[in-house]
């Protein structure tokens, strides 16, 4: 499957971000393999240990399996000093798990990220591709509450 | 056309070509800018930060190692600013460094504690936060400790652009870069050839060879154990410059004499395998001559180029020499020919081999290498080990008198001395194969054109009754792939090969410049070292392989003919296909044929 998803792109070497992100995206646990990257690195000619260096520099990627969901919490001064400190702990306390973590039913990944670019509304997460701003402990429950309840 | 252009370096006027940095323009003015990531043979990475230096109209410092000079450019690499700068930079780095001087392999040559000294840094101006990271001890050949790495990058810029072998790699970013193997999978699974460049050009500590010598010294101090030595032709002129005499002085019998003082029972000579290499490869090269084959000839002396063969370019192992490097000629020799000349029980012979190369530690665990019945190999130390050994058995090796090796096995000639330098197994092969195609002697045997740093050599010798026989030299394997590419797309095309004959090694100069010499050393000291070896070719009675006493001894009372059963059977080898991510055995690319 991963060689379906090189064949999409033309073999060169600017290629590389899109097709690792096609393969993390179509990941049902969000990550890069290292089977990936081999085939990856075959396809491309590219080798194995630049690739884990791109894998590794940009934060959006993962080598490692992670949950349905992804939070991404701000960790940016702006929402340090509106409190995420606060929100972290209230999300750690609530899924039982430690930064870069997942849970163990699989629904969450606890992650933090540099700015979100809505510091307007800090503290900020992001749950996938949606955006919470102006998070409270409060909140938190119910955004959690809210995804768990639809899946 | 490189233009001239005037500088002033700290207020002098100098000329220089606008092609080069600050920091070669310094250098070259005996102008001294503090640096730590910077090396003259690599290109710059610009990681560290310490060569910053003020440049007019520039209202921030520039770093030295990447800025081009320019017409007009005033310099200044001296003020208390920049003094203050380098300092700050210099304890940034310290507070990441696990400050055990006094037992790491790098003390006394390691880059950041001289910086750190010159600078006169204070130690505890900020507090260490080093990372807890385990040391990688996969290897058989390669430490890498990180607690010791200050990420300057020299080893990735080594290990991907000078050697092409992919293995090392920047992790992160920010204050959590570092230097890793793909998947943190650990040295021993990945494409690492074990070539060792990494461990030359690593300013700290944080890249060595395996320590082996706890095994040698206990075997030496057992007396039931017989323990024979060799070493390669480039270790007798790489010792000099670690004792006080002059870089690339020949010291072959001070080397003897140490080692009969450390307390080795037999004192021999890879050179002596050398010599028997090129019986053994030229008479392979000969016969593939004359089966009019249009697949080249590869040499097979160097193990980071074999693994890198088996690695890249197993499709060719057909090509490459199926004779066993020097080395583990001799190995096997020591617990079959020596033993039977000598009366002893092979299972107490320990055969130990000092080398300039970490591969060679890979080299001797190869599990096809034990057609003695045994471990070839027992042990191999680097040349820095050995300097280690001879430093803890308090032997003043500058005042040691010189003595010679015990006889037998350590017979060489000129043609075997200079396989330590890049060109001279080529060199060594072309004074013998003439002789075996032809049945006369060549009388120029001095072959310049194999000689000196160029990365790729290549020669044309004609040979009477066979042609002009076409050979290429390449050090340094982004030099083999540039050789190896070429052969591929000869025997694609036109299916024939560019050149009959090739000499790959995997560090550039040579032996001379293997993974396991002397921290601290370059390309110009490099060359001084291989100098030294043809200064001792010159000066040796015997310079043609085919002329040693011994080879021609050993074949008529062990070993029959060159390629006879028996020196096939002891004598040469076959070859692996291995995985390009994580340098593991796939399966045999060739076989080996009794």
């Amino acid at each position: 499957m991963y060689k379906e998803i090189c064949n999409k792109y033309a073999p060169t070497k600017d290629n590389l971000i899109y097709i690792l992100h096609d393969i993390q995206d179509t990941h049902p646990q969000h990550y890069i393999s290292e089977e990936a990257v081999e085939v990856v690195s075959e396809y491309l000619k590219v080798p194995a240990n630049h690739i884990f260096g791109v894998l590794t520099f940009y934060s959006m990627y993962s080598t490692k399996p992670r949950g349905t969901n992804i939070i991404r919490l701000c960790e940016s001064p702006p929402c340090y000093i509106k409190g995420s400190d606060n929100i972290l702990r209230k999300l750690k306390t609530m899924l039982s798990v430690n930064v870069g973590e997942t849970t163990k039913d699989g629904a969450f990944t606890l992650e933090l990220a540099a700015c979100l670019g809505v510091c307007g509304n800090a503290p900020v997460m992001m749950v996938n591709d949606d955006v919470y701003g102006d998070l409270t402990e409060e909140k938190i429950e119910e955004i959690i509450g809210k995804i768990r309840g639809g899946n | 056309m490189a233009k001239t252009v005037n500088v002033w370096l700290d207020g002098h006027h100098v000329e220089v070509p606008d092609t080069m940095t600050i920091i070669e323009a310094a250098d070259k003015y005996g102008v001294h800018i503090p640096r730590l990531c910077y090396h003259p043979d690599l290109p710059p990475t610009a990681n560290c930060g310490v060569c910053v230096v003020e440049v007019s109209g520039n209202p921030t410092p520039k770093r030295a190692c990447c800025t081009p000079v320019a017409e007009g450019m005033k310099i200044t690499t001296n003020s208390n600013k920049l003094r203050s700068y380098r300092k700050t930079l210099t304890e940034m780095i310290l507070s990441h460094h696990d400050v055990k001087c006094p037992t790491c392999s790098a003390n006394n040559k390691c880059e950041l504690q001289s910086l750190a000294n010159n600078l006169g840094v204070n130690p505890d101006a900020l507090p260490n936060i080093m990372p807890n990271t385990p040391i990688d001890d996969s290897s058989l050949s390669i430490v890498r400790d990180v607690t010791k790495c200050i990420a300057c990058g020299r080893c990735v810029t080594v290990c991907n652009e000078v050697q092409t072998v992919y293995a090392l790699t920047f992790s992160d970013r920010g204050i959590h870069a570092h230097i890793d193997t793909a998947f943190s999978n650990g040295i021993a699974n990945s494409p690492c050839v074990n070539c060792g460049q990494c461990t030359v050009y690593c300013p700290t500590g944080a890249l060595r060879e395996r320590n082996d010598l706890d095994g040698v010294w206990e075997a030496i101090l057992d007396p039931t154990k017989h323990v024979v030595v060799q070493e390669a032709p480039a270790i007798r002129v790489s010792l000099a410059e670690e004792f006080g005499m002059e870089l690339g002085t020949v010291t072959a019998k001070k080397m003897y004499a140490a080692l009969r003082k450390i307390g080795f029972d037999a004192i021999m000579d890879t050179n002596f395998t050398a010599d028997l290499t090129i019986l053994e490869e030229g008479t392979e090269c000969v016969t593939k001559l004359k089966s009019g084959s249009k697949r080249p000839l590869i040499t097979s002396c160097s193990p980071g180029w074999i693994k890198f063969m088996e690695t890249y370019y197993p499709d060719l192992a057909d090509c490459v020499s199926t004779a066993k490097s020097p080395m583990s000629m001799f190995g096997v020799l020591a617990k079959t020919y020596y033993t039977q000349e000598h009366g002893l029980d092979p299972a107490n012979i320990v055969s130990v081999a000092i080398m300039p190369c970490t591969a060679k530690k890979f080299e001797a665990a190869r599990p096809e290498l034990r057609d003695s019945g045994y471990q070839d190999t027992d042990f191999v130390l680097t040349t820095r080990e050995f300097i280690r050994m001879i430093k803890e058995a308090g032997i003043d090796f500058k005042e040691i008198k010189e003595e010679d090796a015990d006889e037998g096995m350590s017979f060489y000639t000129g043609a075997g001395t200079i396989f330590g330098a890049t060109g001279g197994v080529m060199e060594a092969a072309i004074r013998s194969a003439y002789t075996l195609v032809t049945g006369e002697e060549l009388e120029a045997i001095d072959i310049m054109a194999v000689r000196g740093l160029k990365g790729v050599k290549e020669a044309t010798i004609p040979v009477p009754g066979f042609g002009d026989l076409r050979v290429v030299v390449a050090h340094g394997l982004s030099n083999a792939r540039i050789v190896m590419d070429k052969i591929r797309e000869g025997l694609a095309t036109t299916g024939e090969s560019p050149w009959h004959f090739v000499e790959i090694m995997a560090c550039p100069g040579g032996c001379v410049g293997g993974g396991g010499q002397p921290y601290g050393n370059n390309m110009a000291m490099r060359a001084r070292r291989g100098e030294g070896l043809y200064k001792e070719d010159r000066n040796l009675p015997i310079r043609k392989s085919h002329h040693n006493p011994e080879v021609t001894r050993i074949y008529e009372r062990f070993l029959g003919s060159p390629n006879s059963p028996l020196a096939v059977k002891l004598l040469h080898t076959h070859y692996f296909e291995r995985s390009v991510n994580t340098g593991q055995i796939i399966k045999e690319a060739t076989h080996k044929h009794h």
